[in-house]
C-alpha cells in the first residue's frame, strides 16, 4: 500500500490537495481537500442586505455572475419580487454568457492540454494534440482566446463587464437592451457560432444538439474525425484512452433548474437517484462538518453557521460536505442533462452503470454549450421594446430568502436571512462544496473522491495521467467550494 | 536586444477573478497578447502544463535563486493568520501561502499586485475573520502589509499595485510591457503604488452620464438612464481608473451598464461608509463629492445646474429609454 500527495494541481479554479491510497496499482481511497480559506460568509455578516451583491459575487472570478444571480434571487425571495419579463430575459442572457465562456474555457485551457504530455507521445493522435493543445503554445487555445474575447462583447452590452458586475439586482437588471444592442448581440452569437462549428465542432450546434445515444455520438465522430475540429479529436482520444469508463462518479444527479423565468427552464430542477428523476426537494439538505476544519453541529444551510476550526480533529479540508438526504450528489452539466433527459447523456450515463464519467462530463459541457449558444440567438430576439427591465425592491426589516441557480459548473444556492435591514446569516453551497466535498460523519465520501477510487496508478509517475483527467473532468472550482 | 520578461503568477487569497480578466486581453487573448510583447509565462497556476512535484521544483528553483525570472505577480491577499499563514497552504507543499510569497518576492526584479487583494487586502480583508489577510505593500491604506514599509524588489522599486476587483486586462499587460521595456520609474506610480497612466484618471471621465451628471438629473433606481452619483452609490468622481476612457469587453463599463462604480481600485474599498449601492447623504446631500472640489461650490453649482436641467434630461434620467429625444438642429 502506498500514500500519494498530490498538489498543486494547475489549470484548476483554485486549490486542491489529494491523498491518494493506492493497491496493486490502483488507488484505492482519495481525500480531496481544499487547503484555503477566506470567510466570505463570515465577511457578509452584519453587512447591508444589499452588499451581497457586491460580495459574495466576489467569491468566485470565474462564476461571479452565478454568483450575483444567486445572491440577488435570494434577496427578491426576501423581498418578496419578480423581475419583470425583459429583466429576466437579460439576467439569463448573462449567466448564458457566462456558462458558455466557462465551458469552452475549460475545455481549451484546462482540461485537453494534459494529453499533449510526453507520455503519449507513442499515440497516433499526439503530434495533432500538442500543435493544438500544448499549454501556452497550443493553437487553439489562442484562436478560442480570440473567439472568448469577441464572444464576452456581449457581456459588455449586457452587463457592462466580467468578471464582477452589478447588472443581476433583486428587481431585475441594470441596462435596458436599445434595438441596436440587440443587433449588435445577434452578430456576436454569430461570429460566435461561426468559430464553435468551425473549430470546436467541425458541423452546425443543431447537429451536436441533436446527438441522440452513444452509437450515433461514435458514428458522429467517425464521419467528422478528418475535420480537423477539436470535439472529434477528443472523441479519437477518448476512445483510445478508455475515457468513457474512466472516473465514475456516484450514480445520484442534482440540478436546481436553470435559464427558467419567463418560459419553463431550459434545463429543468430535479434530483436523480437510483436510475430515476424525482422532483427537486433540498428539504434534507445538510452541510456535514465532520472531517470539515469547522466547528458546529450539521445543519441545513438555511440554519447553517460557518466557525472556522484549523486545529480540528480529523478535519482534512476547509469544504464542507453537502449531502441530500445524507447523499453526495454530482452537479455540472452532466447532472444538468441527465435531469433535463438529453438522449445523448441518458445513453452516456446508461453504459457506465448510471455514472459520469471523463469523457461524459466533457461531452455535456460541449453539449451543452451548443443548446446554449441557439438558446441565446433566441432570447435576445425576445425582448419586449419598451417593457421594463427593472422594478423597484427595497429590502424589508426582517426576511429570509434563498437564491437557487445553476452555474457553469453545477448547483448553486445562497441562504440569507436579514435582520434590521442588514445580513444575520449567509450560507452558500457551491458547485464545488458538492463535487469536492469531503467525508461525511458515515466516511462516505464525496464525488471526486468516489470517482478516483479504482483509477489505475503506475506507482512511479509523480501525477498520474488518469488522475489529472479525472480532475480535471469536473471542471471543480475550489474557490466557490470552501468560500 | 529585444525587450522580453519572464513571469511567475501566483494565486493567494483571491477569487481568480483577475487572471479571468487578463485572459481578456486585446482584440486577440492573453496569450497573443504576450507573445507578441516577448513576455513568457513561467508558471501559471490557470494555464501551465505543469503541476504536482514538478511545479513545486520549480518555485522552489525560483526561490533558491536558481531559476532567474523577471516578475512576480501575485494575484489574492496574502493571508497570514493562522499557525503561520495556515488559512492558505500551497497544496503538496506544507507551507503556507505567505511564506512563499515572501521568499519569491525577495528574488524577483518586480513584484506585481495585481488586483485590490494583493495590493490592499481587499474583500478579504475584514476584522470578522481571523485570516489575517494583507496585501503585499499595504493593508488598506496603511504602508507595510506583508514586505514591510521600506521593501524594494531587485531593481529597486516598491510593489507596483494595478489594484481593481477585478483589474482592466490592459493595465495588467501595460504594465508587463512597460517592465518588459524598462521604463518603469517610481515616479510612475502613485501614492498608492499604482501605475499612474491608468490611475491618474478618475472612473468619471468619459462617462456616458456625463449630461446628467453636469445638470444633477440622477438615477432613482437600478436600470435608470441618470446619473448614479446621488443616489445609487457611484464613486466614480473619486476613484482611480480610467474605465470610461479605455472601457471594458468591447466598449462598457460599469456606470455605463447601470450600476455604481464602487471605486474598485482603492484600498478600503471593500469597506464603504453605508451601503455599496446607496449613497450616503448627510441634509439631502452626498457625502462622497469628488474630493478636490470645495463643498460650497459644489452644493451651490449643483443647486443651480438643477434649476438649468432640462426637461428631457429630468425625465430620462429616471427612464430606462429615452423618452424624450433631444431636440437637434436641422
Amino acid at each position: 500500500m502506498t500514500e500519494l500527495s498530490l498538489g498543486p494541481f494547475s489549470r484548476v479554479e483554485g486549490d486542491l490537495e489529494l491523498r491518494l491510497t493506492c493497491e496493486g496499482g490502483r488507488v484505492v481511497a482519495a481525500e480531496a481537500a481544499t487547503p484555503l480559506y477566506r470567510g466570505i460568509e463570515q465577511i457578509l455578516e452584519g453587512r447591508p442586505a444589499q452588499d451581497a451583491l457586491v460580495i459574495a459575487a466576489r467569491l468566485c472570478g470565474s462564476c461571479s455572475v452565478s454568483q450575483s444571480m444567486a445572491a440577488a434571487k435570494a434577496l427578491g425571495m426576501a423581498i418578496g419580487t419578480r423581475p419583470p419579463a425583459n429583466g429576466m430575459i437579460a439576467a439569463n442572457l448573462i449567466l448564458a454568457c457566462e456558462t458558455a465562456a466557462d465551458h469552452l474555457t475549460h475545455f481549451y485551457l484546462s482540461f485537453m492540454p494534459d494529453f499533449a504530455d510526453p507520455a503519449y507521445s507513442c499515440r497516433p493522435w499526439y503530434a495533432l494534440a500538442v500543435r493544438r493543445f500544448q499549454a501556452q503554445t497550443g493553437v487553439a487555445a489562442r484562436e478560442m482566446e480570440k473567439a472568448r474575447v469577441a464572444f464576452l462583447h456581449a457581456m459588455g452590452i449586457l452587463a457592462g463587464r466580467w468578471p464582477h458586475n452589478l447588472a443581476i439586482q433583486p428587481g431585475g437588471t441594470t441596462k435596458s437592451i436599445d434595438l441596436g444592442e440587440r443587433m449588435r448581440l445577434l452578430a456576436v452569437l454569430a461570429d460566435f457560432r461561426r468559430f464553435l462549428e468551425t473549430a470546436l465542432y467541425g458541423d452546425t450546434l443543431e447537429a451536436v444538439a441533436g446527438l441522440s445515444s452513444v452509437a450515433d455520438l461514435t458514428r458522429w465522430a467517425d464521419a467528422h474525425g478528418a475535420d480537423g475540429a477539436d470535439l472529434p479529436l477528443f472523441l479519437e482520444i477518448a476512445q483510445d484512452l478508455g475515457l468513457a469508463s474512466l472516473g465514475r462518479g456516484p450514480d445520484r444527479f442534482l440540478s436546481v433548474g436553470a435559464f427558467g423565468g419567463v418560459e419553463d427552464p431550459l434545463f429543468p430542477a430535479g434530483i436523480w437517484r437510483m436510475g430515476a428523476g424525482n422532483a427537486l426537494d433540498l428539504a434534507d439538505l445538510r452541510e456535514d462538518l465532520s472531517h470539515t476544519w469547522m466547528s458546529g453541529p450539521n445543519l441545513h444551510p438555511r440554519d447553517g453557521t460557518t466557525l472556522p476550526d484549523a486545529d480540528k480533529p480529523g478535519g482534512y479540508s476547509w469544504c464542507k460536505a453537502v449531502r441530500l438526504s445524507g447523499d453526495s450528489m454530482e452537479v455540472g452539466a452532466f447532472a444538468r442533462q441527465m435531469i433535463a433527459g438529453h438522449p445523448l447523456i441518458r445513453s452516456m450515463a446508461a453504459a457506465q452503470g448510471g455514472r459520469a464519467t471523463v469523457a461524459g462530463r466533457v461531452v455535456a459541457r460541449l453539449l451543452e454549450l451548443a443548446i446554449l449558444v441557439s438558446a441565446m440567438e433566441r432570447w435576445v430576439r425576445s425582448f419586449a421594446a419598451s417593457e421594463p427591465y427593472c422594478l423597484p425592491a427595497p429590502v424589508p426589516e426582517r426576511a429570509e430568502g434563498c437564491g437557487l441557480v445553476e452555474a457553469a459548473r453545477g448547483s448553486l444556492g445562497h441562504w440569507l436571512a436579514v435582520e434590521g435591514g442588514r445580513i444575520r446569516r449567509y450560507q452558500i453551497v457551491a458547485p464545488g462544496t458538492w463535487n469536492c466535498s469531503p467525508r461525511d460523519s458515515s466516511c462516505r465520501p464525496g464525488p471526486l473522491e468516489e470517482a478516483l477510487v479504482g483509477t489505475p496508478v503506475d506507482e512511479g509517475e509523480a501525477m498520474p495521467l488518469p488522475v489529472r483527467h479525472i480532475v480535471r473532468s469536473f471542471n471543480l472550482c475550489l474557490r466557490c467550494a470552501a468560500q | 536586444m529585444k525587450p522580453s520578461l519572464s513571469v511567475l503568477w501566483i494565486q493567494a487569497g483571491g477569487c481568480g477573478g483577475c487572471t479571468l480578466s487578463a485572459l481578456g486581453a486585446g482584440t486577440g487573448g492573453l496569450t497573443e497578447t504576450l507573445d507578441r510583447a516577448n513576455i513568457r509565462l513561467l508558471w501559471h497556476p490557470s494555464f501551465s502544463a505543469s503541476d504536482g512535484g514538478q511545479a513545486l521544483r520549480l518555485l522552489e528553483r525560483c526561490a533558491s535563486g536558481d531559476q532567474p525570472f523577471d516578475v512576480l505577480c501575485v494575484e489574492g491577499a496574502v493571508l497570514t493568520g493562522g499557525d503561520g499563514g495556515s488559512f492558505q497552504i500551497l497544496a503538496g507543499s506544507g507551507r503556507s501561502m505567505a511564506c512563499w510569497v515572501r521568499e519569491l518576492a525577495q528574488v524577483a526584479r518586480y513584484v506585481v499586485a495585481v488586483g485590490t487583494c494583493a495590493a490592499y487586502g481587499g474583500m478579504a480583508l475584514s476584522p470578522l475573520v481571523p485570516t489575517k489577510a494583507m496585501g503585499l505593500h499595504y493593508r488598506d491604506e496603511e504602508p507595510g502589509g506583508l514586505l514591510g514599509v521600506d521593501w524594494r524588489s531587485s531593481a529597486g522599486l516598491p510593489v507596483i499595485n494595478v489594484s481593481g476587483c477585478p483589474p482592466h486586462p490592459g493595465w495588467i499587460v501595460e504594465t508587463l510591457m512597460g517592465l518588459a521595456h524598462d521604463v518603469f520609474q517610481e515616479g510612475d506610480l502613485d501614492s498608492f503604488g499604482r501605475p499612474r497612466f491608468w490611475a491618474d484618471h478618475l472612473v468619471h471621465h468619459g462617462c456616458v452620464r456625463n449630461e446628467y451628471y453636469e445638470f444633477k438629473a440622477s438615477a432613482a433606481q437600478p436600470s435608470h438612464l441618470g446619473c448614479l452619483l446621488e443616489n445609487l452609490g457611484c464613486k466614480g468622481t473619486q476613484a482611480p481608473g480610467d474605465c470610461n476612457l479605455r472601457l471594458w469587453n468591447g466598449g462598457w463599463s460599469c456606470p455605463n451598464a447601470g450600476y455604481a462604480c464602487i471605486n474598485c481600485t482603492s484600498p478600503r474599498f471593500q469597506d464603504p461608509a453605508g451601503a455599496f449601492l446607496e449613497t450616503p447623504k448627510v441634509a439631502g446631500i452626498p457625502v462622497g463629492l469628488p474630493v478636490d472640489m470645495p463643498k460650497a461650490w459644489y452644493v451651490a453649482l449643483s443647486m443651480l445646474s438643477k434649476s438649468a436641467t432640462p426637461d428631457r434630461v429630468r425625465k430620462n434620467a429616471c427612464e430606462d429609454h429615452v423618452v424624450v429625444p433631444p431636440l437637434t438642429t436641422p
